[in-house]
């Protein structure tokens, strides 16, 4: 149906929604449940890329496979949706195929702490230039809430249905120590300050690491029994302490406690492609010829 | 708006008024941009939409001060602000 009849009940306009140039509003509404926060986290994607300097044409976006995986089908942009947790290594040889794109990875905690694991530690050491999104929802919610990497301990999940007795990864610490230059976590509630930091991540050059912490109603929630994503959004506006700069090792989540939340790491180090051209110029002296790109 | 005295800086400051633009159909019902607008300026509609949700309704439009955080908060896209004329300050 279209939106222009039905638009109405409140002022009766048929404008096109501000960020229609970067979403594909053909695609909307979105197959995200009610109160699902990664439309949130989208929005401030969204709102990001309104404020940086560089063209839309240089941006993609690669996501894996997941809930947030689905992000890659919302947006006007180059964007790959790629295999399941193999959205690091398809944003690392998009990246070093055209080193002048700027990518980022936007996808879901399992894809990206539980099957992509070993992608994210080793792209987080290379320090390549990438930004990665990691949309935290506790679950591997889009297969039925099964127990993912990052799931509290003793909370409810299709294959814990006793409580959850693994210990979740700690994210931020996680990415850090493996060499990170940005680490920042925020929840969906945090919009604008979200989205400063997206912008923060996507100015900087190196691996930027956000995780962002969105409600999940249907399955984490409903399963848990805490209430619909607004009970959740309301919690973390309660239990969100914001802590800039604070040590990596205490950022664990545990089942409804205190999150903290900020920017945690800002420190520059040599991309890959700059250790590659310096290490090479350094051997092999005038013979090699720096790599910028395939039209050098 | 109008106020008990003039502000003196009221030449300086002009404070945005925005227009609340509304997908009837679009929306989920989550309620976040009811929840969280600082001037509340929506509410909840009695009636349901096509997919059985109550999206919101202007309750206060003369309130909104165009902050934008129910465009930002809004996961189906379903609400945003444009800009209004700009309000003249009354003393």
């Amino acid at each position: 149906m279209s939106e222009t009849q039905v638009i109405g009940k409140t002022p009766q306009k048929a404008e096109e929604h501000p960020m229609a140039k970067i979403l594909r509003m053909d695609r909307i509404p979105h197959i995200w449940c009610s109160t699902c926060g990664i439309g949130t986290a989208l929005t401030s994607f969204a709102t990001a890329l309104e404020k940086v300097n560089i063209p839309l044409d240089h941006i993609c976006v690669v996501s894996g496979i997941g809930c947030s995986g689905r992000i890659a089908g919302y947006v006007k942009l180059d964007s790959f949706h790629s295999t399941h947790g193999r959205a690091l290594p398809f944003a690392t040889g998009l990246k070093l195929g055209n080193p002048k794109l700027k990518v980022v990875v936007i996808s879901g905690d399992g894809d990206i702490a539980g099957i992509g694991g070993n992608h994210l530690i080793h792209s987080a050491r290379r320090n390549m230039d990438l930004v990665v999104l990691c949309i935290n929802n506790f679950v591997y919610a889009m297969t039925g809430g099964q127990t993912a990497a990052t799931t509290p301990l003793t909370a409810i999940t299709s294959t814990s249905p006793y409580g959850n007795y693994e210990r979740p990864f700690n994210l931020p610490h996680l990415a850090a120590s493996c060499g990170a230059v940005y680490v920042a976590r925020w929840t969906c509630l945090h919009v604008r300050r979200l989205a400063k930091s997206i912008e923060e991540a996507i100015n900087k050059k190196g691996f930027s690491f956000i995780e962002i912490i969105a409600p999940c109603s249907t399955i984490y929630a409903r399963r848990n029994r805490l209430g619909d994503g607004l009970d959740l959004m309301k919690f973390y506006h309660d239990n969100a302490i914001i802590k800039h700069g604070a040590d990596t090792r205490e950022l664990d989540i545990g089942y409804q406690d205190k999150i903290i939340v900020g920017k945690f790491v800002d420190i520059e180090r040599p991309t890959f492609l700059d250790s590659l051209n310096a290490w090479n110029k350094k051997v092999l002296g005038e013979k090699f010829r720096e790599y910028g790109g395939p039209n050098d | 708006m109008k106020f008990w005295r003039k502000p003196l800086d009221a030449d300086k400051i002009q404070i945005p008024h925005g227009e609340l633009h509304i997908v009837w159909e679009r929306c989920k019902g989550c309620s976040f941009c009811v929840e969280y607008c600082p001037r509340e300026v929506l509410e909840l509609s009695i009636e349901f939409n096509s997919k059985g949700y109550h999206p919101p309704v202007v309750k206060k439009p003369d309130d909104c001060v165009k902050c934008g955080l129910c465009e930002m908060l809004c996961p189906e896209f379903a609400i945003w602000v444009t800009e209004k004329e700009v309000d003249k300050v009354e003393s």
